[in-house]
């Protein structure tokens, strides 16, 4: 599988988790709950101490993987695990930091092991990617670009060397389900059109199937994380279940 | 659009930042380099240095230190007599006269012991500008007096639990905050970290330090120090205080960094001394971390150096062995706090404190010819309660 497979079959459902919440064991479960339900890609997020880009739900899911004593091997060991029955492509995403550590070649090259097929660092901006993207691509992995209501006059330039997907921000601030997502979707989504032929997923605040179907009348593809980490919030160890009925709402509802 | 890398020291700095902020520090980029050389705003900002914030500050030669000591000759820069108590009021009066002139309404600043939100909850008061601070609750407790002293100024103070609630959560939730609403906020970032263009914009506006450093000590001796001394947490105040002698060699610039318990705990916050290399609050520099990169918690009396990690410009000269870095303990410094208290009459900042610590040690080993500048950042009135307490006195604020 590769990152284009996401998008074949119509609108695309990338939910985001963040590994190790509550326990690693339980995130396997919600992979394979999220694969059976239909997911096109599923976004694992490895924790890190200090999330800039995240709101409230996934900066305490993070806390509290983290004190579950999840770490980068084991998040590894896990994905080689659900490797052996999940095929749809998946991405990981997190903080510079993590894969700056593990040492950027390295991180790339057990990731690819994985069959991972994209890595999303939100703290990379164009101006800094080389260093990352550069190994990553080396490694056969898809560097994600990320743009935003803000990028103005960097559109352009940013996606034209975009791969894999654009990871569109709906909106100003961190992640976390809105009410609305205010600012003019449509336009900046026909820019980004205008410069690339790659896949467009819109992530932050989409909450709800009624947002994702409203998202999706733009993009090709919805990403949802807080909504479904505030599940595993709530029911913890029971979480499998409730994300598997959430999942299969929003993936009946992009259907429509 | 070309958009290139900026804002290195060596490899560190850069600008790891969410996409939605890259416009927003890129105009700033911008605007500061358009003002920076604007006559007008550096007449501005020089009134507002001088007629409010008190500078010059005096460069004060420590007689009785010196004599007690019998070594080196100490001067004392005295930041800890600007308006606000500290060094922090330059860069405030810098980042919000320039805020101003790009049309801003409204500041947010994270704070640790609530210096550089007094400071900047001043200058947004003189300036008729918005201004929200965002403080650890941890630092909320320990602080309370400059909790109420931001909202005397007329700033609200934003409890920040996430975290450690400390410092480095206090940062995480301002850039968050700021990429929520940009258009009419600046963030005065309070020290020489962050992503580009902070650590250059807060170099420039606190060399003022070291260009009245050299001044007042060629005018008095003829000559230049054989040292400068100051405390490092983000480096605001030492690179302030090292500017204008990176390229006198002979000088040497040794900032002192807080170990809390000691380099050998988990409980210290000496970044350069135990922590390696890594990318956080959107620059490479040396962090405190686990194997993993996790950010670890750190630890100091001192609110204020009670940080992770250390200014961009700060790694490049501890690589390249230009300034060199010490490490100083929770107990060096309250002795050192003591020590300044009573021979000089002079309360430092438990910060400045670790500076005094060093020069102390330095001075007695030094020629009775050497020269040495402690750059006193800060004033001690704010930390008296916390030190009898560490003392074992039971008093409040």
């Amino acid at each position: 599988m590769i990152i284009a497979d996401a998008f074949k079959d119509g609108k695309a459902f990338m939910p985001f988790i963040t590994c190790g919440d509550p326990n690693l064991d339980i995130t396997e479960e919600i992979i394979y709950a999220l694969d059976e339900a239909g997911a096109s890609l599923i976004e694992l997020g490895i924790p890190f101490s200090d999330p800039t880009a995240e709101g409230p739900v996934i900066q305490s899911a993070s806390e509290r993987a983290l004190q579950a004593g999840t770490t980068t091997d084991k998040v590894f060991n896990m994905v080689e695990k659900v490797r052996k029955k999940v095929s749809i492509p998946l991405a990981f995403m997190t903080y510079a930091n993590v894969v700056y550590s593990y040492g950027i070649e390295n991180f790339f090259q057990h990731s690819a092991g994985l069959n991972v097929n994209a890595v999303i660092l939100p703290d990379v901006p164009f101006e800094e990617k080389d260093e990352f993207a550069i190994p990553c691509k080396e490694s056969g992995i898809d560097f994600i670009s990320l743009i935003a209501p803000t990028s103005a006059r960097r559109v352009e330039t940013i996606a034209k060397q975009a791969q894999g997907f654009i990871y569109l921000v709906s909106s100003l601030g961190v992640t976390g389900v809105r009410d609305q997502i205010h600012g003019d979707i449509a336009s900046l989504v026909q820019e980004v059109r205008s410069h690339t032929a790659i896949p467009i997923a819109i992530g932050f605040g989409i909450g709800s199937a009624r947002s994702a179907q409203e998202m999706a009348k733009y993009a090709d593809g919805v990403i949802m994380g807080s909504a479904i980490m505030q599940l595993v919030a709530d029911h913890g160890i029971d979480a499998p279940d409730k994300v598997y009925d959430f999942a299969r709402e929003i993936v009946e509802a992009l259907k429509d | 659009m070309n958009l290139q890398p900026k804002g290195r020291f060596g490899i560190h700095g850069g600008q790891y930042i969410p996409e939605t902020l890259m416009n927003a520090v890129i105009e700033l980029e911008e605007a500061y380099l358009t003002f920076k050389n604007d006559p007008d705003f550096q007449r501005e900002l020089t009134d507002l240095f001088n007629e409010y914030g008190g500078r010059p500050s005096r460069l004060y030669f420590a007689k009785k230190m010196t004599a007690d000591l019998g070594g080196a000759k100490i001067y004392l820069k005295r930041e800890d007599l600007n308006h606000t108590g500290s060094h922090k009021i330059n860069n405030v009066l810098g980042q919000a006269l320039l805020a101003k002139r790009m049309g801003k309404k409204r500041l947010i600043a994270e704070t640790g012991a609530g210096q550089h939100g007094v400071a900047t909850a001043t200058a947004a008061a003189l300036l008729d500008l918005e201004c929200e601070i965002f403080m650890g609750a941890e630092d909320v407790k320990r602080q309370a007096l400059n909790v109420y002293r931001m909202r005397l100024l007329g700033s609200k103070v934003h409890e920040v639990c996430t975290g450690t609630a400390t410092l480095k959560d206090a940062v995480s939730q301002t850039m968050r905050e700021w990429t929520r609403r940009i258009d009419d906020t600046h963030y005065v970032l309070g020290s020489v970290m962050g992503p580009h263009p902070f650590p250059t914009i807060v170099r420039d506006f606190q060399a003022v330090i070291s260009k009245e450093i050299k001044e007042q000590l060629l005018e008095r001796e003829g000559r230049l120090p054989s040292a400068v001394v100051a405390c490092v947490g983000g480096g605001s105040n030492a690179i302030g205080a090292f500017h204008h002698f990176i390229e006198d060699k002979e000088v040497r610039l040794i900032g002192c960094e807080a170990a809390g318990k000691g380099i050998h705990t988990f409980e210290t916050a000496a970044t350069i001394t135990t922590g390696k290399v890594g990318i956080f609050h959107g620059m490479k520099s040396y962090f405190c971390q686990d194997e993993y990169g996790q950010i670890a918690p750190v630890y100091s009396i001192s609110a204020g150096l009670d940080y992770p990690g250390v200014g961009p410009e700060h790694s490049m000269l501890f690589d390249e062995g230009r300034a060199e870095y010490v490490a100083i303990t929770d107990d060096e410094a309250v002795d050192a706090f003591e020590y300044l208290s009573r021979i000089e009459g002079i309360i430092p900042a438990i910060e400045s404190a670790h500076a005094v610590a060093y020069a102390k040690r330095l001075a007695i080993n030094s020629n009775k010819d050497d020269i040495l500048v402690v750059n006193l950042s800060g004033r001690g009135d704010k930390d008296c309660a916390a030190i009898a307490r560490y003392r074992g006195e039971d008093i409040e604020e």
